[in-house]
């Protein structure tokens, strides 16, 4: 098929960073190519200056992670009929939130720096009796869906916090962090929880935007596992966040009332004794009552909340035993 | 055409002038409904991350209300739309996890079994009553109105949960929407990120750049406003915008956040006040001259 490419050139030597250009080629493809074999055969039969990376070309590797018309993909798992029409344009990026080398070519050291930050091995407390440990299947099996994880950069390509908070630890480094937390043989789970918990860029910073989950070619699903640990987190008595004061005030007002409490929620979450927050909500709070859309004083209720709220009972009855 | 109506928390909280230009303009475009007022708030998400069992329950107990009324369940928020249309997948896909979940239901005298769907009247419009039927109902043609289309995450993510692949027009009926009014469509690589409101309430900090971000884009190539159909992108993207681009450095608040159906509303000939475009915290006037200024269609 006939196909047409525009892709992001950058030259450190010639242009300065932030800088890009945008080539465009026109080729005809078979229709089961990839978006990989495109970007192949430009460099060996049109500009032998391109530069891109890649290896296995079997989606396993993770070496080839760009942006396709504004999504983080995998090139070679990619195909070109999938990603467009006859005679419409792919459009081919470096992958975002990371440093651009050259071309398509990103820096992966703050990636790994991230991982690294989460501690990526196990600390057993004591040497196993004889020879190794063993741990049953079922644990294992748990561990499988952050193991398959290739260390692409998609999802970190893709997280609409990174965008704006190079300090978050973002989706790979904290699925890899579940994978040690959820470990039987790691004797650090708590002091692990307690960290992420409350380092600058943890798991509180998570906008669920599901980005991340939407992205990852291995069905990693980052953002689920950061759910996890937030949970994970306060069941070890992590309840120092606002992230935890939101939740819990979240819950108590659908548990209690069926819907959602606004101003409860905004004031609760900030904490009643942080007064400069309070006094930023208030702003806002009188700014809507000016403009006649301040939420009831007195919460709207569901019809026979007290069905929800029996709900609520059973559901958290059974989770204590 | 008659739904379930599940406005959800926000649109009978915090921003009622959503639900009043919903109303009316279901009205104009001869939607029937009833209220699910029995039904609970879909947890957001939020209480998902504490109970994700929990939350699905109080959306399959929504969905077992629509289904015992034998109506399709109509949302007018992209974060509703996405949870239920989550808790939905996953009991299709597990016949006994379903089968768990209506054991809590079974008291009520209510049990789910999958018929009835989840529908925001952003995918009602291109599905249900198609461009066509939906541009006889206009009485301006809003040419040389620029907007920007914002939809909030969980109307496009995670897209296996909003059957995106039998109904791909979904991924694009905002603009289509806004080009059904005659304006022209400011695209933007924001238009299916974030708006900040999750952690708002968290991480301020990172919210607000995330606002000055989507807001301070959409001026500088030229919108007059930003349509979203999710009113929790709404609370964030006009209620912190001032202070957002002032602590970003963004510029002036300049861009009026509208409503889906305010849009709707505007392009029918509604009266701005009616609509509640008097409630925004970022000034709607520049926007409703425009539209007023433009002659009725004889
Ligand atoms: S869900 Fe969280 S980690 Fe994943 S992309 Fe969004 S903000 Fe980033
Ligand atoms: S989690 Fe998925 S997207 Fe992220 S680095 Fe691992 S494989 Fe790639
Ligand atoms: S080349 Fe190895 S994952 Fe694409």
């Amino acid at each position: 098929m006939n196909s047409k490419l525009k892709v992001s050139r950058f030259d450190p030597e010639t242009m300065g960073s932030g800088q890009r250009r945008w080539d465009e080629f026109e080729m005809d493809l078979h229709p089961s190519a990839t978006v990989l074999d495109a970007l192949i055969q430009i460099r060996e039969e049109v500009d032998g200056t391109l530069a891109l990376r890649c290896a296995c070309r079997a989606s396993i590797c993770g070496s080839c992670g760009m942006r396709v018309n504004g999504e983080a993909k995998l090139v070679c798992k990619t195909r070109i009929a999938d990603v467009t029409e006859e005679g419409t344009t792919i459009v081919i990026e470096p992958m975002g939130n990371h440093g651009i080398i050259k071309d398509l070519v990103v820096s992966l050291d703050p990636f790994f720096d991230k991982v690294r930050q989460v501690d990526p091995y196990l600390q057993p407390d004591e040497e196993p009796e004889q020879g190794e440990f063993v741990v049953n299947n079922d644990s294992m099996e748990n561990l499988l869906t952050a193991m398959n994880c290739i260390m692409c950069g998609a999802c970190v390509s893709d997280c609409t916090v990174l965008e704006v908070d190079e300090a978050f630890i973002g989706p790979a480094a904290l699925a890899k962090a579940w994978r040690f937390v959820e470990d039987p043989r790691d004797d650090q789970r708590d002091e692990r929880l307690k960290e992420l918990n409350e380092v600058e860029g943890g798991i509180w910073d998570c906008t669920r935007c599901f980005k991340c989950v939407e992205v990852c070619p291995k069905d990693v699903a980052p953002m689920d596992r950061i759910m996890e640990m937030r949970d994970m987190a306060i069941e070890a008595g992590n309840r120092n966040t606002s992230g935890y004061r939101h939740t819990e005030s979240f819950s108590k007002s659908v548990k209690k009332h069926g819907r959602l409490d606004e101003a409860r929620l905004a004031v609760e979450s900030a904490g009643y004794t942080n007064i400069p927050r309070l006094i930023d909500l208030a702003e806002i709070g009188v700014k809507s009552v000016l403009k006649g859309k301040m939420p009831p004083i007195v919460p709207h209720k569901a019809d026979e909340n007290e069905k929800i709220t029996r709900i609520f009972e059973r559901v958290e009855s059974e989770r204590n035993t | 055409m008659k739904f379930a109506f599940y406005p959800g928390c926000v649109a009978r909280g915090a921003g009622p002038e959503l639900f009043d230009s919903a109303v009316a303009v279901m009205d104009r475009l001869g939607i029937e409904w009833v209220e699910l007022t029995g039904a609970s708030c879909t947890g957001a998400g939020v209480l998902q991350e504490k109970d994700q069992k929990l939350g699905d329950i109080l959306n399959i107990r929504t969905l077992a209300m629509a289904e015992q009324l034998g109506l399709p369940v109509m949302t007018i928020c992209s974060t509703c739309q996405g949870v239920m249309a989550q808790a939905d997948r996953r009991v299709r896909k597990d016949a006994d996890y379903l089968e768990e979940i209506n054991g809590y239901l079974a008291e009520e005298g209510l049990s789910y079994s999958g018929n009835t769907t989840v529908k925001h009247l952003l995918w009602v419009l291109v599905e249900d009553i198609g461009v066509e039927t939906l541009k006889k109902t206009f009485v301006k043609e809003l040419s040389g109105v620029n907007l920007a289309p914002f939809y909030g995450c969980y109307i496009v993510r995670p897209s296996d949960a909003l059957g995106f692949d039998e109904n791909p027009e979904r991924q694009t009926s905002l603009e289509t929407v806004i080009e059904s009014v005659g304006g022209n469509v400011v695209d933007f690589p924001g238009k299916t990120a974030c708006c900040g409101f999750p952690i708002l309430l968290i991480n301020q900090r990172n919210s607000l750049r995330m606002v000055a971000n989507h807001t301070g884009t959409a001026s500088e190539l030229g919108a007059d406003a930003m349509v979203t159909p999710c009113p929790l992108c709404h609370l964030n993207l006009d209620g912190y915008q001032p202070k957002a681009r002032r602590q970003n450095n963004r510029g002036k608040a300049d861009l009026p956040i509208i409503h889906l159906p305010q849009l709707l509303g505007l392009a029918m000939g509604m009266d701005a006040k009616e609509l509640g475009l008097g409630k925004h915290l970022v000034n709607t006037k520049d926007i409703v001259g425009k539209v007023e200024s433009i002659p009725v269609a004889s």
